[in-house]
């Protein structure tokens, strides 16, 4: 089964007005308009009851989108067709690997069932396991394999129908952290060598911001921001994408005459909106100084011997915030410390 | 040994003592009858050589085979129908299915002939649509439906146990690689229900092996194995044949327990 | 997507007509049991008459099903709980053998058990003329229901460590025996003893071949009154029946629902 070039790139995908009510009443999505480019990764990201799983199952036609909505795949409107037509590959949470079919079967199945030549699908099927390197797993039965080797299984068989996008159902949440992080940079280079598009849902920040071309982060069934990486990190669009990826300090205070005055002392910083009335920054954009280096001090409350850095907790009155320190640099209890802020690193919300 | 495994020994001896003398004595005592007939140990193979228990042995065996095979077809149908439809009314329909759940085999049999008797519904509405009146309950097809009747409820007790435990990622991901709605039956549901299917299978195959109750009321001119043994037993006193029948026939529902369930787990039987 | 509508429509049929087959005759036969004349219908009136006649005809056998049922729920018990906990402690080749003995009278039918006690014991006059002799039948046939229940209770919940918990805190293994593990069990003594009951009231296998004129059980009165009663006595007979038996099915199907829902508890 082979594809044209052209397709195997993927689908350009867009939702237009995708809403979904449940038949108990329930509300799962908000209307919602979203544009995915053909090759692109994108990552739906927000805590669970968010809507990214609905939103998912809409793009992979397992959801209908309430009445109004509709799902193009590369300008065609595919919102009736179901699954088994639309021609996507999914991967599930937990798998869902056919416990009666052998490694190979399952990679199989999907050339099994549009009618291709025994001889055929087993090579095809034998081409994917090589590239997953499972080669060696071909003739196993599910249950013999661990975590991994099913993760890479499942990724497999979704791929060996060649699908016009791939979807991803938070497809590492069920393994240890260790392997997480080795198949996090594996998927990431296999959906960069296949040039596929690639919808991935996960509520794990980290995954998000490694393996996100764009990263759709929702909440209560709508989108809360849309952006890069480097966007969505550094510029949140509110207190809830900034609290949601990474971790973010805020800094409490007042503005007067282009400066802010905070419980730790005044910075100058020209915000524009007075209603903003704190200071959202991250670990890493704040340096510790010596007390008389810098208008900002703080006490020093816990410190954290993490290897190759120190997580620091500083306090100055009911201000609390977390920034990180070099590994030797000599931090105790009770120390005074000054603070620098990266000025472009400081968002008002 | 210590107190506690001493315990447990006193503790098993009732048991012991009851199975020893109410079940393997008697075991014991029906084998050797089997053999004390005037045709000796030829006895033991009557099932197989006398042409005419022969021929009831494959009636008992087809009728069985049919049952089970009907039961779980209807069965497959309603769980999966159950378990993907919700709709007012659902927990009464789930109740009125299983119910019946032990009815005996006598009971059976009358509902049977309410159903298709003499005096029966089917019949009742056959005839007043002018096709004659259809009287089946005392025949093969009464007991087939007798059967049914009382396999039923737990074939759906144990099928839908299983649908609910069925993944539902796993249709999913079927669908997702193009399979349609019979190649998802055929592939991801029927072998996930395979055990279930199994083991609830061998124990209406049991049931209707060895079940007297709805025979007996039905009619005693069917001829099914439990039925021979019964009329060779009290109305014959032929005490060898029907020791030698009741063997092979607790040899045949046990034979095929047991290959079922190191297959499918554990599942008992309750005939009635 | 939306269901194909002609599979819906196929699905809902077939579980129709199998609810109908379960259910129409048994509210048929309800219903000739308190109708003045079947033939003509409920129309010629209801009545508790044919009640009243079952009452005069087989009020003994109803008395005998409930005693036979209670003494099998006793000798079940004080059998079955003891030998339970006793298999469960202890898993080996022995233990396996004994269970797949003790649970052998479920897989082979009625008739023969029935058949092989008569020949065994058959000649002992005085037992073969009593209840005890059905009573031993009913025992054998209920109690691997009783063995199952009370033992997936204690796999379930890990008996051996409980039971070791309380021997650290000094229990001998009797107090052990009756503090600890009768306690944990209680919802597997509670569903085998139902099913126990149940199927004692129901039987008739056996049931048929161990009665003598004199000792006749509820199933052994309803296939008498089937054979030679008219249709309304059999029916207001069956109406009894099921007057017993139903809250019993209920109470299983109850008791059955409890233990799903605590079991998804316990696994997440």
């Amino acid at each position: 089964m082979m594809t044209s070039s052209s397709t195997s790139r993927g689908a350009a995908i867009r939702l237009a007005r995708c809403a979904k009510t449940f038949a108990d009443g329930t509300r799962a999505l908000e209307p919602l308009d979203l544009s995915i480019e053909a090759g692109e990764t994108l990552v739906l990201l927000g805590p669970s009851g968010c809507g990214k799983t609905t939103t998912l199952r809409i793009i992979a036609g397992l959801e209908a989108p309430d009445a109004g909505g509709t799902v193009t795949f590369d300008g065609v409107d595919v919102t009736r067709l179901p699954i088994e037509k639309r021609h996507v590959g999914m991967v599930f949470q937990s798998y869902a690997l056919f416990p009666n079919m052998s490694v190979v079967e399952n990679v199989a199945y999907g050339l099994r069932v549009r009618g291709i030549a025994k001889a055929e699908r087993l090579r095809s099927a034998a081409e994917v396991l090589e590239m997953m390197r499972i080669a060696p797993l071909a003739a196993r039965r599910i249950d013999q394999l661990s975590g991994g080797q099913r993760q890479r299984v499942a990724l497999a068989r979704a791929l060996a129908v060649r699908p016009r996008a791939i979807l991803l159902d938070e497809p590492l949440t069920a393994l240890d952290a260790a392997l997480r992080e080795h198949l996090r940079t594996e998927i990431d280079a296999l959906l960069r060598s296949l040039a596929i598009t690639a919808i991935y849902v996960t509520h794990d920040q980290a995954e998000a911001l490694a393996l996100g071309d764009r990263i759709v982060v929702m909440r209560q069934g709508a989108i809360a921001q849309i952006g890069t990486p480097r966007e969505v990190y550094f510029q949140p669009a509110d207190a809830f994408v900034a609290g949601f990826v990474g971790t973010t300090n805020r800094l409490d205070g007042s503005r007067r005459d282009g400066r802010f005055e905070t419980a730790a002392g005044a910075i100058a910083h020209a915000g524009a909106d007075s209603a903003k009335t704190a200071l959202a920054f991250r670990p890493e954009s704040a340096r510790i100084c010596r007390p008389e280096e810098a208008p900002l001090r703080f006490t020093v409350t816990q410190v954290h011997f993490l290897g190759p850095r120190q997580r620091v907790v500083l306090t100055a009155g009911d201000t609390r915030i977390i920034v990180e320190a070099g590994p030797q640099e000599p931090l105790f209890v009770g120390d005074v410390v000054g603070l620098i802020l990266d000025p472009s690193c400081l968002v008002p919300i | 040994m210590n107190s506690a495994d001493r315990l447990a020994w006193i503790l098993l001896l009732p048991l012991g003592a009851f199975v020893l003398a109410f079940f393997l004595l008697p075991l014991v005592r029906v084998v050797a009858v089997a053999g004390e007939g005037p045709n000796g140990m030829a006895e033991y193979l009557v099932i197989l050589t006398n042409p005419r228990h022969v021929a009831t042995l494959l009636a008992t065996l087809t009728l069985s085979a049919g049952v089970t095979l009907a039961t779980l077809a209807i069965g497959v149908v309603v769980a999966l129908f159950l378990a993907r439809n919700r709709f007012p009314g659902r927990a009464l329909l789930v109740s009125m299915l299983t119910l019946p759940l032990a009815f005996p085999g006598v009971v059976v049999g009358f509902m049977i002939i309410l159903l298709a008797g003499r005096q029966g519904l089917i019949g009742g509405i056959t005839q007043s649509l002018g096709l004659g009146k259809l009287v089946f309950a005392y025949s093969m097809a009464g007991l087939f439906a007798g059967y049914v009747y009382f396999s039923l409820p737990r074939v759906l007790v144990t099928l839908m146990a299983a649908v609910e435990k069925l993944d539902p990622a796993l249709s999913e991901a079927a669908r997702s690689l193009g399979a349609g709605r019979f190649a998802v039956l055929r592939d991801v549901i029927l072998p996930g229900l395979a055990p279930a299917l199994t083991a609830t299978g061998a124990i209406a195959f049991a049931t209707a092996m060895g079940a007297f109750g709805t025979a007996f009321t039905l009619a005693t001119r069917i001829d099914v194995l439990a039925m021979t043994i019964y009329t060779e037993f009290t109305l014959a006193a032929n005490f060898s044949t029907a020791c030698a029948l009741s063997l092979a026939l607790g040899l045949i529902t046990w034979g095929v327990l047991a290959a079922t369930r190191n297959f499918a787990g554990s599942g008992v039987a309750a005939a009635g | 997507m939306g269901t194909n509508p002609l599979v819906f429509a196929f699905q809902l049929l077939v579980t129709l007509i199998a609810a109908a087959f379960l259910v129409v005759p048994a509210v048929t036969s309800i219903l000739a049991g308190v109708t003045v004349n079947y033939f003509q219908g409920v129309r010629s009136g209801l009545t508790l008459d044919w009640v009243a006649q079952v009452w005069g005809l087989y009020a003994p056998t109803i008395f005998r099903s409930i005693a036979l049922a209670l003494g099998t729920l006793a000798v079940t018990l004080l059998i079955g709980v003891p030998a339970a906990w006793a298999l469960v402690r202890k898993p080996g080749r022995l233990t396996r053998l004994v269970e797949e003995i003790v649970t052998l009278p479920v897989a082979i039918p009625g008739l023969a058990l029935a058949l092989a006690l008569i020949l065994a014991y058959g000649g002992i006059r005085a037992f073969r003329a009593s209840d005890a002799f059905i009573l031993v039948g009913h025992v054998l046939y209920t109690l691997p229901f009783m063995l199952r229940a009370v033992m997936a209770v204690l796999a379930a919940v890990d008996v051996r460590t409980l039971e070791e918990g309380a021997a650290s805190l000094g229990a001998s293994p009797w107090q052990r025996f009756i503090q600890v593990v009768v306690p944990a069990a209680r919802p597997g003594i509670l569903a085998g003893s139902l099913m126990v009951v149940t199927l004692s009231i129901g039987e008739f296998n056996l049931t048929w071949m161990l009665h003598t004129p004199l000792t006749p059980t509820l199933p052994v009165g309803l296939a008498d009154s089937y054979a030679s009663m008219r249709l309304e006595i059999a029916s207001a007979y069956t109406l009894v029946f099921f007057l017993m038996i139903v809250p019993l099915l209920l109470a299983i199907q109850f008791a059955g629902r409890d233990r799903r829902a605590t079991d998804r508890k316990a696994r997440p």
